[in-house]
């Protein structure tokens, strides 16, 4: 129950794009095609689940005991970029077929703040190994359902008549908003 | 080009948020009071332009191959740095910033600097670029900062002692502009306004160019 709480929080209560903020780029950017936006919640939901644990295990077996955490930032950056290029090395290796998909979402997450901002409260938060995987994939299924939200109403809007100058970013940023007001009314549902 | 025009760029033609549309995770999420929006601008700054220094004293050294790690390396020093300074001097900053401030690291608006113009360039313009930069940053953090936190709380500058209360104490704003929310639909509305003042712009130099273009036929046809 308790890990459910988490992954619900992670999800949906606190949702890292439309409460926190965190991977606004590629949501923006990629929200324009449904199937893009799928495969880009796949991957990201997936990156943030390996990449979350490897930055706990660094983090709590590496520079608490040497006493640097200070080093932190630098050494999770440069822990997630490498992370990113091996996977995606990797699947090109031994899954062609899922690298066809997903490949190229691969090499525009390289460093986002949302691959980076999620391990660094990870592993920072004091969670133990197994909440911190479960909070990270929870983060990552939020975002990937916020993005298959947004491309689904981008998809409906190109019937829309829309006012000539917010054409565009304009009116995706109002309705990021609409969107991220739904979400609000889930706050409280989960007390913290 | 002289370096007004360098530091002129950075701050109305190529705004990194409002005309580049980068960097947009902290326009939205420290932008609820000015104080926060100040803060973040400044550190953004200083780091741009140090980071740009940096980036053109080493050029020459770097094998072309790894300058991508090579910059990253060095914002994150820089980003550790002036975390560690805040800490110790404005815990409070600190503590409000808080992991958007260390999020500096992936800003594409800072690695994009170094790559394009500190790479090519010598240090005092890609420091003087830097500063262009971060301050057409800061003028959109404040524009944004100041607009939320007035419209909905009614003051601003609230939560320092130079607390401003510009509307009249019974404004009841809408709550929502400084919530989640109000960050994307404020900017969403900005957006269209700087299009409305760009469209308005481009009609006046057509305008213009048609006025030039029939003043140099009327003396066409009067020579």
């Amino acid at each position: 129950m308790e890990y459910f709480t988490l992954f619900m929080g992670a999800a949906i209560v606190n949702n890292f794009v439309l409460a926190r903020f965190l991977g606004l780029c590629i949501f923006f950017g990629v929200s324009k095609s449904l199937s893009a936006s799928v495969g880009m919640g796949m991957a990201v939901a997936s990156i943030l689940t390996v990449s979350s644990a490897l930055a706990w295990l660094v983090y709590n077996f590496v520079l608490i005991p040497y006493d640097i955490m200070f080093l932190k930032i630098v050494v999770i950056v440069l822990l997630m970029a490498g992370c990113v290029q091996f996977l995606e090395i990797a699947i090109k290796r031994y899954a062609p077929a899922l690298y066809e998909m997903w490949g190229i979402y691969l090499l525009l997450i390289a460093t986002n703040c949302i691959i980076l901002g999620v391990p660094l409260i990870n592993a920072t938060a004091n969670y133990g190994f197994l909440k911190s995987i479960v909070n990270a994939f929870g983060s990552g299924v939020g975002f990937a359902l916020a993005i298959i939200l947004m491309a689904s109403l981008r998809e409906k809007l190109q019937y829309a008549d829309v006012p000539k100058t917010l054409q565009g970013l304009g009116i995706s940023f109002i309705l990021a908003g609409m969107l991220a007001l739904s979400f609000l009314g889930f706050s409280g549902m989960i007390p913290l | 080009m002289n370096y007004w025009e360098i530091f002129k760029k950075g701050i109305f033609e190529m705004n990194p948020i409002f005309r580049l549309a980068l960097s947009l995770c902290p326009a939205l999420a420290v932008t609820s009071t000015v104080y926060t929006a100040m803060g973040m601008g400044f550190c953004v700054m200083l780091v741009i332009t140090m980071n740009n220094m940096v980036v053109s004293l080493v050029k020459n050294y770097v094998n072309p191959k790894v300058r991508v790690p090579v910059i990253i390396t060095s914002i994150a020093t820089i980003v550790t740095l002036i975390t560690l300074i805040l800490e110790a001097y404005q815990p409070d900053l600190n503590k409000e910033l808080g992991l958007y401030l260390e999020l500096v690291v992936v800003f594409a608006i800072i690695l994009a600097r170094a790559e394009v113009f500190a790479m090519k360039n010598r240090i005092l313009p890609s420091a003087v670029d830097g500063l262009g930069m971060g301050a057409g940053f800061l003028v959109a953090m404040l524009f944004i900062g100041a607009f939320r936190e007035l419209f909905g709380t009614g003051a601003i500058l609230s939560g320092t002692k130079y607390v401003m209360q510009i509307l009249p104490q019974s404004y009841d704003g809408p709550l929502i502009i400084v919530l989640a929310p109000g960050a994307f639909l404020v900017i969403g509305l900005m957006i269209g306004m700087f299009n409305i003042i760009g469209e308005y712009q481009d009609k006046q130099a057509a305008a213009r160019a048609k006025a030039a273009s029939q003043f140099a036929m009327q003396r066409g046809e009067t020579a």
